[in-house]
Parts: C-alpha cells; structure tokens; sequence
C-alpha cells in the first residue's frame, strides 16, 4: 500500500520548496480508501516525505494540520523510531493543501490511523541506506552494522559514524525493496509507545509560532465583515459614512454570498466587508455600519420552538431505521417495568481560540493563501471552482490552528478572503471578530431523544425503543435534508454494544435553518449522552449498579461490526469499563453530597470508559474527579494522549455545563464568552487518565473519543448524589 | 498622532489614535503577533500582558494608558518566565498552543506576587484566561514545578 521511493532531488525541490541535497524520501499512502486516492499516472506520486541532510537533520513533512492533537510530533516520532534517530535533530515542515500529499482532511481522529505504518517504513528504509553505506565503507557485512541515537555503529569494532557523514554515500544506495524493509518489534521501539514532548514546544511558549492570524504580508490590508444576523440573509442596503470616518478604513464593499453548488463545499455568507490598515479599524468601521437586512426565509426561526417541535415528533411514531430486531411492543406489553425519557442537547459552536481568520492573495491567475485550515485541499477546490482560477495555481499555506474542533474544517473564512482580495486587489487578512464566531458557525446540530425501555423481573433490557430527531450535517450540502443521515446515525445510534432481543431505531424529522456543521466528536456526543443516561435510568429502575448493569447489557464477548477493519470488541469495551472502575474506586462511600456516575462509548474505533463525582452544595454542581480510560490501540505518543484526553474531559464539560447557541427572530443570541461559556481554571477538577496496553492492536482514534462520555457521566453523578434526573444541556439552566 | 512605548525594554514610536487597543497596536503596527486576540472584551486572557508589572488584558486598554510606562509580552524574557518556561516544557503543557502567550504572562505575573501559590492562588489568578483545549490540569501542576526548580536554583 505504500511503497517507498527515492525522490529525483530536481522534483523535490520544485514540489516543496525544500532545499535540494541529502536522502530524500517519499512514499505513497492510498490506504484510506473511502476517501482521497491520489492519482497514479505512471510516474511516482508520493506523499509523504523525509529529507536527511548532511548536517544530520532530519526534516519530516506533515501532510496533515496542527490544531493542538500532536500530530506533527507523532508523526516524527514514528519514523525517528525506525530510522534510530536521535530526536534532537528532528524538524518538522507544514506541508501545503495539495492533492499531491493524500487525503489532508484532518477530522474524524484518523491521522494516525492511516499514516503510522508508511511512516514507520520511510523510517525503516533510510535506515537500512544509511547502514549499506556505512557497511561499505568499513567493507564489512550489512549484517554487522547497527544504528543507534543518529550513528551507525559497527558491531566488530565498535567503531560509529554520525548519520549525516553518511548521507553522500546513502544517496548512492539502491532503494532497498518493499519485501526487504524489517519494522521494528514493539518492545524495541524507543519513541513509539513512550512519552515525547511537542516538537513545538519552544515556539508555543515563546510567542512564536505562527497561527492564521499572525501572517503578516507586505501590503497587506485588514478586512472585517458585518454579516446579516440571520442565516442566508442579504443586504438590502447600507450607509457607511460613519464607518469611513474610522481613522485607518479605506473601503468600505459589498460581499454577495456565495452559494455553494450542490453536494459539496461551503462558499460563503456575504455581508459588508470594511477593509482597513489594522484589524481594529476594520473591527470599528463594521461597528459604525448601518445595513439594513433582508432576513430571507430563516427569520422566523426560534431554536426554543423548534425544540418543542422536535420533542413533539419523537413522541410520536418516526421512520423505522434499518437494524430493527424483535418487537419492541410486544416486549413493552409483557414487562411490567418500563420507563421512558427525553434527552435534549442545545446547538452548539466550536469556538477556537483562535478565530476564523485568512489571509489571501489574488494575483490575476493565480491564489495565495495563508490560513489556519483543517482541510487545505478542500479549500483549495472551492477557490478554483468560485475563481476559475486552475488548481495548480492555487496554494494554501496551512498555518498552525489555534484550535479547530470541526470550525476550521470549513472554508468559509478562505472564500471571504479571496473574494476580497480580488476586488481590492491587494492583500487582505479577513478576521472575524468572537461576536461572529459565536453567530455565524457551522453549528453542532440540537437533538432531541426520546427512549423507552423494558426490564424483565431480573433487571434484564427486553426492550429499547429509540428515537431521534436532529438536523444533518448533509443539509449544509443538500438542501432538504431534514433527517439525520446513515453515517451520523451510525455514530453510536445503530451501533451500541448493547445485548437487547427487541431493539427499534426511528428518526424523525429535523429540518435546518442555520448552517450545521460537526464539532469535535460530532453525532457521539447525541448518542452518547441519551444512551448512556439511558442506561443509568435502566439500571436504577432494576435497582442494579450501574457497573454492574452495564457489564450485564454489553454481555457476551463478541464482534459487533465483524466486516470493519477494525472490529468493533464487547471485550474491549468491557475492559475499559472495568478499568474505569477500578481507578475511581466505584462503589466506595463517597462524602455527604458527592455522587459518582458512569457512562461508556465507542467511537473513531476506539473505546472509552468515564467516571465522574460531583459534590452538590445549595443546587451548585462542582466536578470534582474525572477518570477516563482509553483502549486506542497502539498508543503512539502516551503523554500526548493523556493530553488529549484531559483536553476532552473539559471540553466534554463545557457540552455539559454551559454550551448552548440559541435563535431568536432567526439570530444568534449569544455573544462572546460572557454568554457562550467555558470551562475555566476554577472549575477544572482532578483528571485522571488511563491508557490500556494494546500495542499489538492497530492504532485508533484519540482526539474525540474522549468528549461524548462526560455529559451522561456527569448528570448520572448528579443523579446518584441527589436523585434528580437531568435530561437537558447545559446544566447551567437546570435546578439541580 | 505619535506616541512612544516601551516594550520589553525597546522603545518603540508609532503613530496611531490614542484610543486604539494596545493588543492592536502590538501586533499590527508593531508586529509582535506573540500576544494573541480571543474576545476582544477582557473575557479570555489570549491578549495579556504586563504594564508596569500589573496583569493587564491588552485588548481592553488604549494606546494611551501605556504610554512612559513599561510593557511587557510573551516575547520578553524574565527569571519567573523563564521558570514558567521550562516548567511548561517539563510538563508538555500546550496542544494547540494559541492561549498559552496569555497563560504564560498570567503565571508569570502570578509568581511575581506570590512566592509559592497554593490550587487556590492559581484557580484564582488563572480563572481569567481560557484554554478551549483544557490544559488547566498541566498549566497548575506546572505552576508549582516552576517554582519547585526556582527553588532548586537558589
């Protein structure tokens, strides 16, 4: 699947703009075959890359985007890993958006899924070079050298030469065959599976790395753009004189909206744009506007009265997804315990910390771009089909995210910045203010559940009825798309671990009218939180620990998506509830008003088990511990995952406590942080976090399986500590 | 109009309106893009800096206010930042990295008043700066290391 090759030092050049000289390899990854196969015309397409120079240093070039999950670090450490290396002398390079380098869409937790085996053999194969060389030159076997910490080391004599020394002889080397390369065995790796520091640590803390928002130009303009409140609105007209009295705004240009075509990309949502010498100029010449909207046809949307009309269609009989087992009613008719319940989840916004921002240059025939994009090649077609302008043309610097969580997966930012700058023709940096972060998103979609279930006299689930009504990610692509789609209801709705004989999944409808989009963890977080308080529910009424009564529904050890690359295992998410339990010690006494709850999913392949406790005091929640255990497979970079996952644990908590985006008249209603708000310092409880040894099991995702869990542990700690249900988000408007 | 300011020890004359932010000044006119934008309204921390040794969140204060007195970013260097450095690097703190300008100048500041803080001095001076990430777990603990190796040193 991905063969290493040798790259012609001329093409390398021209394609990367690194300098020429040293071992240069690449290799073609094609592996992810539901998405991006890069185009094979005969001549070698590679797409991932490492240069060794003759200083030694090792250059590794990342396909796919830094937003704060460690990527460029776990990359690197998979091929310092082979190669021997010594990771002072590791570097890392921001590849461009180009089809050149695979599938760069950096979502769905799949960076290292795909990538670690082919960059493992990059660093497999420049080792096996750099010892045929040195064994050359002692004129001895291959056989007889080995490399360590960035020499090879000749096993006679003990005798070693520094990697770079070798590097003219390596380039001499035939590439050794695909059959030939040997990986290393797990207990050998020295990186692989261990702790290793961000190689960006050094930018991070001294304000120097270099986000979207910090490009800076020469010549380049400022832009901020007033949008119309209400989704899909337009301007009718405007009056810009106070605004162009704002010392340093010099335009003031009407942006139509651009209309995607169907069935892909984003274009963009139009509005006044003010272009100005600094960014708070042009944030205060937007403020001094006067526009007047035409709303358009979401005016009269209410996110408060869609709500109830969503409740309304789940209590009422949906459309019957496929998967359906037994008879549901039959199974209620015969238990002479059933409950029922209704789970409510708010819109949400992603809310980086950086905001959406691009900086953009059109030069007539051809496009610069500089932003903070998960998906730079995404971006990248969008630009050339709106500015017929040819892709190759076309190049998207990929800076680093000052967070993205799904937000910077979507383009709309990059469009703005383009369309101004052609009209302007200059460069401009489009910034968006937090006001219109928070306002014009790509929404993570409300949802409202209803559940029922039945309990056999020994506290056995005969029952589950499920149903489901949310807006899809699909109606951001294909107007009238108004239910959920099959791929958001396979994120955990189709595919729980449960053992129930009579299982019914409906959706319901759920029409759009903002703009929905997938924040990290995505659908998850719906049926991870109905699902698990569900269960919770379940477990009380047949006065079974919820432990216990998890353990009991899971049942038997088995395969439950059997076809899946990676087979999803009831035993491997047994063990990461039990291991869960252990570490929060479930089931000691807890002190007067603390409370402890459970929850469990499967996501992006991996498999997550939370506990949280809670102390309520006077109807005020405190989180107080957070226990997370993950089965992600071979754990690549443990320190990073622990990172990621503490990350998810306060994320997963700001879901619970406060997210909520809510429309009046059509409009946003929330602000800034004041209104939309985080979890903060004071509020972080004591995250404990455990990794299960899977090294022989294949790498799966860890940047969102961490989020859907917190919401359902937490309200099921509340549960256990006052005996109040809590069935809606945020928690911040529920007496507890 | 014209106006000097003293950054990180370098004086530095620009000609802006006495009412723009200092966050704006910093990173546009002068071009010392280490202090970041999150709100914009004082909510965030992203924009902090020290003048004159006190906390300040840059994006809510004018030009104006700095003016002979003495600024401080996360491109300047001083002992408790450099502590506060290596401590974040012990404990591998950033993901994404964007707050961490700001989380920094808060620890610093936070040192610089209070020897040794205890969770809740730290909850306390920290609880205005945001990591959408959710580092606060790595930031506390690599508060205490800073001043554990300051300590080391003495």
């Amino acid at each position: 699947m991905s063969k290493v090759q040798q790259i012609n030092r001329r093409d390398f050049v021209k394609l990367f703009g690194l300098a020429s000289g040293g071992i240069l390899l690449g290799c073609n990854v094609s592996s992810d075959k539901k998405e991006f196969i890069p185009q094979v015309d005969g001549t070698f397409t590679p797409n991932l890359f490492v240069q060794i120079q003759k200083d030694g240093n090792i250059i590794l070039l990342a396909s796919r985007s830094e937003m704060g999950q460690g990527i460029r670090t776990s990359l690197a450490s998979a091929i310092a890993d082979e190669l021997e290396a010594d990771w002072k002398y590791i570097t890392v390079k921001q590849a461009t958006g180009n089809a050149k380098y695979g599938n760069q869409n950096t979502d769905g937790s799949r960076s290292v899924r795909t990538l670690l085996e082919p960059m493992r053999k990059m660093g497999a194969t420049a080792k096996m070079m750099l010892i045929a060389a040195a064994a050359k030159k002692w004129n001895i076997a291959e056989a007889d050298c080995k490399a360590e910490n960035h020499f090879i080391l000749n096993k006679n004599t003990n005798d070693k030469i520094f990697f770079g020394d070798l590097v003219d002889e390596a380039t001499k080397i035939k590439i050794p065959s695909e059959e030939s390369i040997k990986l290393k065995k797990n207990e050998d790796f020295k990186y692989i599976g261990k702790t290793l520091k961000s190689v960006d640590l050094k930018d991070f803390t001294h304000g120097t790395a270099t986000y979207g928002i910090d490009v800076r130009i020469p010549n380049m303009k400022f832009a901020a753009i007033a949008r119309c409140p209400v989704t899909f609105g337009s301007v009718k007209s405007f009056d810009d004189s106070s605004a162009r009295k704002v010392a340093g705004v010099e335009k003031i240009i009407q942006l139509d909206r651009i209309v995607p075509p169907i069935g892909q990309f984003f274009g963009a949502l139009g509005g006044v744009a003010v272009i100005a010498n600094n960014t708070w100029s042009a944030f205060q010449g937007k403020l001094d506007l006067d526009i007047e909207w035409d709303y358009g046809e979401n005016e009269s949307f209410n996110s408060e009265e869609f709500q109830d009309k969503l409740t309304k269609r789940v209590h009422a009989k949906g459309k019957l997804v496929p998967g359906n087992r037994g008879n549901v009613s039959a199974a209620f008719n015969d238990s002479k315990n059933t409950i029922e319940a209704t789970y409510k989840v708010p819109f949400l916004a992603h809310a980086p910390m950086e905001v959406p921002n691009a900086t953009a240059w059109f030069k007539g025939d051809a496009i610069d771009v500089w932003a903070p994009v998960q998906d730079p090649q995404t971006a990248r077609a969008e630009l050339a089909h709106f500015f017929q302008i040819p892709l190759d043309n076309i190049t998207i610097n990929v800076t680093f995210l000052g967070g993205g969580f799904g937000r910077k997966s979507k383009s709309d930012f990059v469009v703005e910045a383009v369309a101004l700058s052609k009209k302007i023709k200059a460069p401009v940096q489009v910034v968006w203010t937090r006001e219109d972060d928070i306002k014009h998103s790509f929404y993570h979609a409300t949802s409202v559940q209803y559940l029922k279930g039945s309990l056999s006299d020994v506290g056995k689930v005969t029952g589950w009825l499920q149903r489901v009504a949310l807006p899809s990610i699909v109606s951001s692509f294909k107007p009238m798309s108004d239910y959920a789609s099959g791929f958001e209801l396979g994120q955990g709705f189709t595919n729980n671990p449960y053992t129930i004989d009579n299982f019914r999944l409906e959706n319901a409808k759920a029409e759009s009218n903002m703009r929905i989009g997938w924040l990290r963890s995505v659908v998850h977080i719906h049926s991870g939180f109905g699902n698990n308080c569900f269960v919770d529910e379940l477990a009380n009424a047949a006065k079974i620990d919820p432990v216990q009564f998890h353990l009991n529904l899971i049942g038997e050890d088995r395969i439950i998506q059997g076809k899946s690359e990676y087979p999803y295992s009831t035993k491997r998410m047994k063990e990461v509830l039990k291991n869960t339990a252990k570490i929060s010690s479930w089931g000691k006494e807890l002190p007067e008003n603390h409370g402890i709850g459970i929850a469990l999913h499967y996501s992006f392949y991996s498999y997550v088990a939370t506990a949280v406790e809670v102390s309520v005091k006077n109807g005020n929640v405190k989180i107080e511990n957070i226990w997370t255990t993950i089965d992600c497979g071979l754990a690549l970079n443990k320190d990073n995952i622990k990172n990621q996952l503490e990350g998810a644990a306060i994320f997963g908590m700001s879901i619970a406590l406060y997210g909520e985006i809510s429309t009046k008249n059509g409009a946003v209603e929330q602000n800034n942080f004041f209104d939309y708000r985080m979890t903060r310092m004071k509020d972080a409880p004591k995250i404990h976090i455990d990794i299960m040894d899977k090294m022989h099991e294949p790498p799966t995702g860890v940047g969102e399986p961490g989020v859907p869990v917190v919401a359902p542990a937490i309200c099921n700690a509340i549960f256990n500590a006052t005996g109040n249900r809590l069935r809606t988000l945020p928690l911040i408007s529920m007496k507890v | 109009m014209n106006t000097t300011l003293s950054i990180n020890g370098k004086s530095y004359t620009v000609d802006v309106q006495d009412d723009m932010p200092l966050l704006w000044v910093i990173r546009d006119i002068i071009g010392l893009t280490g202090t970041k934008f999150g709100c914009g309204v004082s909510q965030c921390g992203a924009c902090s800096i020290l003048i004159n040794g006190a906390l300040t969140k840059s994006c809510s204060k004018p030009v104006s206010y700095a003016v002979e007195k003495e600024i401080f970013t996360i491109e300047g260097s001083s002992e408790n930042l450099e502590y506060l450095r290596e401590a974040w690097n012990d404990g591998n703190v950033p993901q994404c990295g964007y707050c961490q300008s700001g989380q920094l100048i808060a620890a610093t500041f936070l040192l610089d008043e209070t020897e040794n803080p205890s969770d809740e001095d730290i909850d306390k001076a920290m609880s205005g700066n945001i990591c959408r990430c959710g580092t606060y777990t790595r930031i506390k603990k690599a508060i205490h290391k800073a001043v554990v190796l300051k300590n080391e040193t003495i």
